[in-house]
């Protein structure tokens, strides 16, 4: 009978040991990994692809329409291109039509800029509902069980954020290669070194977003609660970022939610990392930004975890 | 610390301002004693345990598990206690053997002490065979088994069994009481238990609080509550067609005597004793009884006595535990 007061529960035994269970979990369950992934494959495979808008640029879409005298650009004039020049040889309107799409997009084709996009979805998609599986762990008992248990309240937490977070990383890297295989443009700045920032911004959004969903889902008892905001914020969230379109083209109003938006950043950052030309000032901003939000809401999340799970 | 392993003054938990789960409860559990509250469904036991187990704060009052507080030094309190939850807890997906393994850790029990007890646990529960095997394919049973098991795994002072067999087959509930027996005996341990089912109490428990409505009415031993009814039932017939309440009551123990239509119905103290001493006084007055019963008053009995009415929905919260659990898998379905 001595020797049970010996043992000493430690935070990272716990996390560990808790982490563990949910991996394994995970893994058998490959239909669940692969459900997740489809939707962005789909999203990449059929928007991305169908939104072909640096086609609108070419001359089979512009061969048609009247060419002015002279083209009015702000500033000054430009003498119009001769007409057989237009039909016969189109370099004018794709040189035009692809920087139209640089100035845009950033690249040349917007199935890349979109495909990156598909990161921020991943993410957002595995953490919001491994929030609820703790929503799953309190009604079938195995939360007041672990609560019984001396191991540290912290590493119960944790475990759900580390978790959530270690999936979206894997998720992301298989959108990533998926997207590759799709035909990702990657610029001349990525290495593979490159894949260590993008985890890194994967891992602060994961972490800020998972503490909140999952201080959020400890209250409810039903699953359809966190269901419904999960559907009810996502899309908004999406479309109010990067991940479609660029902001600067936004109306004002949209453009300050775009900007608050960290899925914004994510974007920005893995596509700084992947198909842009590495602009180090952006990428450091971008992690800025996630680092605080990160830290912010996890702080909140931990907090209110903390009073939930003290009832 | 005194032979108090458990100890609760005025516990009392109030859900959302206004619900009184428990209300005001005093009692105290000897050491390696099984201790059972004995009460319907909502009656607030499960309330009662998840304090003492550290999972709620109580509103009110206060408890001490081993001589520490529930509240201030929860965390010595969980480190001494086992847990075998009304629910099934263990994790499906995981294997009977993953999942001991898994509560070894949140104890912070060294790996190669923990490997090495959770085959004695699993030999113990009779489910060695099953180990490697998802927790999926296990049995009502063989779950509970497991989860004794787990509960077992940071060799507990005290271990807490809530509803230990609910949802349960009779067989299966008669092969748990015999593990929970053995549990005791080979540990020493001191339980504390809560139950609905009367015949479970009665063979389990040393003693019993009857709770109902959050306020526990008695305790004692299954024995004394019996007792305190005025003892056992005799009904006696006899050959010869006379009157002899007379006779009887004036026997040693009888407290009282009904005759209804020929049969006498016959209360008495400590039956077994009292039986031959009334064949005995008839006998000495020529009488001869052709027809003697004995019954024990059961705890449906003193339940009755003390709630004033059967022991409701027990029947019917079986299955409501099971479709429920039906339904959880189902939603679960993967």
């Amino acid at each position: 009978m001595s020797g049970a007061n010996e043992y000493k529960p430690s935070l990272i035994r716990g996390l560990w040991a808790l982490t563990v269970r949910e991996l394994k979990k995970w893994l058998k369950d490959p239909v669940m990994v692969l459900m997740l992934v489809l939707q962005p494959l789909i999203w990449m495979g059929l928007l991305g692809k169908s939104m072909n808008i640096g086609a609108l640029f070419t001359s089979g879409n512009l061969g048609n329409m009247p060419v002015p005298d002279r083209i009015p650009i702000p500033g000054n004039y430009v003498i119009p291109p001769v007409n057989d020049f237009v039909y016969v040889n189109n370099t004018w309107f794709s040189d035009i039509g692809s920087k139209i799409m640089e100035n845009t997009f950033g690249v040349a084709d917007y199935f890349s800029y979109m495909a990156v996009g598909m990161i921020s979805m991943i993410v957002m998609t595995t953490t919001m509902f491994s929030g609820m599986s703790i929503v799953w762990d309190r009604r079938l008992g195995f939360l007041d069980k672990v609560l019984s248990t001396p191991v540290p309240r912290g590493a119960i937490i944790f475990a759900k954020v580390l978790n959530a977070t270690l999936r979206a990383m894997f998720q992301a890297t298989i959108i990533l290669a998926l997207a590759y295989i799709l035909g990702l443009q990657l610029s001349s700045t990525f290495t593979l070194l490159n894949l260590l920032g993008i985890y890194a911004a994967i891992f602060l959004l994961g972490v800020g977003l998972s503490s909140i969903f999952i201080a959020f889902s400890l209250r409810s008892t039903r699953m359809e609660r966190p269901m419904q905001i999960i559907s009810l914020i996502m899309m908004p969230l999406m479309f109010a970022s990067n991940t479609f379109f660029p902001i600067k083209l936004m109306p004002d109003w949209m453009q300050a939610i775009a900007k608050v938006n960290p899925l914004s950043y994510v974007t920005d950052a893995v596509r700084q990392l992947t198909i842009l030309p590495l602009d180090s000032s952006a990428l450091i901003i971008d992690f800025a930004y996630l680092g605080i939000f990160a830290a912010v809401l996890a702080a909140i999340g931990i907090v209110l975890s903390w009073r939930y799970l003290t009832k | 610390m005194s032979d108090e392993v458990i100890k609760a003054e005025n516990l009392t938990k109030v859900f959302n301002k206004s619900l009184v789960a428990v209300d005001h409860v005093n009692f105290s559990v000897k050491e390696g004693e099984i201790f059972g509250f004995l009460g319907p469904n909502g009656a607030g036991k499960t309330t009662t345990i998840n304090m003492l187990i550290t999972v709620l704060k109580p509103t009110e009052g206060k408890a001490s598990v081993l001589g520490y507080d529930i509240v201030k030094q929860a965390n010595d309190v969980r480190k001494l206690i086992g847990v075998v939850p009304q629910e099934y807890t263990a994790d499906e997906d995981l294997t009977g053997y993953e999942n001991i393994i898994l509560c070894a850790d949140l104890y912070g029990i060294p790996r190669e002490v923990s490997k090495k007890r959770a085959l004695e646990l699993l030999e113990l529960v009779e489910l060695t065979d099953f180990k490697d095997k998802r927790v999926e394919t296990y049995s009502g049973g063989m779950r509970r088994r497991l989860e004794l098991a787990c509960g077992l795994i940071n060799r507990p002072k005290v271990l807490f069994l809530d509803e230990p067999t609910l949802g349960l087959d009779v067989q299966t509930r008669a092969a748990t009481w015999d593990y929970i027996k053995r549990l005791k005996k080979e540990y020493g341990m001191t339980l504390f238990m809560t139950t609905h089912y009367l015949e479970e109490a009665d063979a389990l428990c040393d003693r019993i609080a009857i709770i109902d409505h959050g306020k526990i009415i008695v305790t004692g031993t299954p024995h004394e509550l019996k007792d305190g009814l005025g003892g056992d039932i005799i009904t006696i017939s006899i050959k010869e067609n006379a009157d002899v309440t007379e006779i009887i009551r004036s026997v040693k123990h009888v407290k009282e005597v009904k005759n209804e239509d020929g049969a006498y119905r016959i209360k008495a103290e400590a039956g077994e004793l009292t039986a031959p001493l009334i064949i005995e006084a008839l006998r000495e007055k020529g009488y001869t009884v052709t027809k003697l019963s004995l019954t024990e008053p059961t705890l449906n009995e003193v339940y009755l006595e003390y709630t004033g009415r059967a022991m409701r929905d027990t029947e019917e919260s079986k299955e409501a535990f099971i479709s429920q659990r039906i339904t959880l898998r189902r939603a679960r379905g993967r």
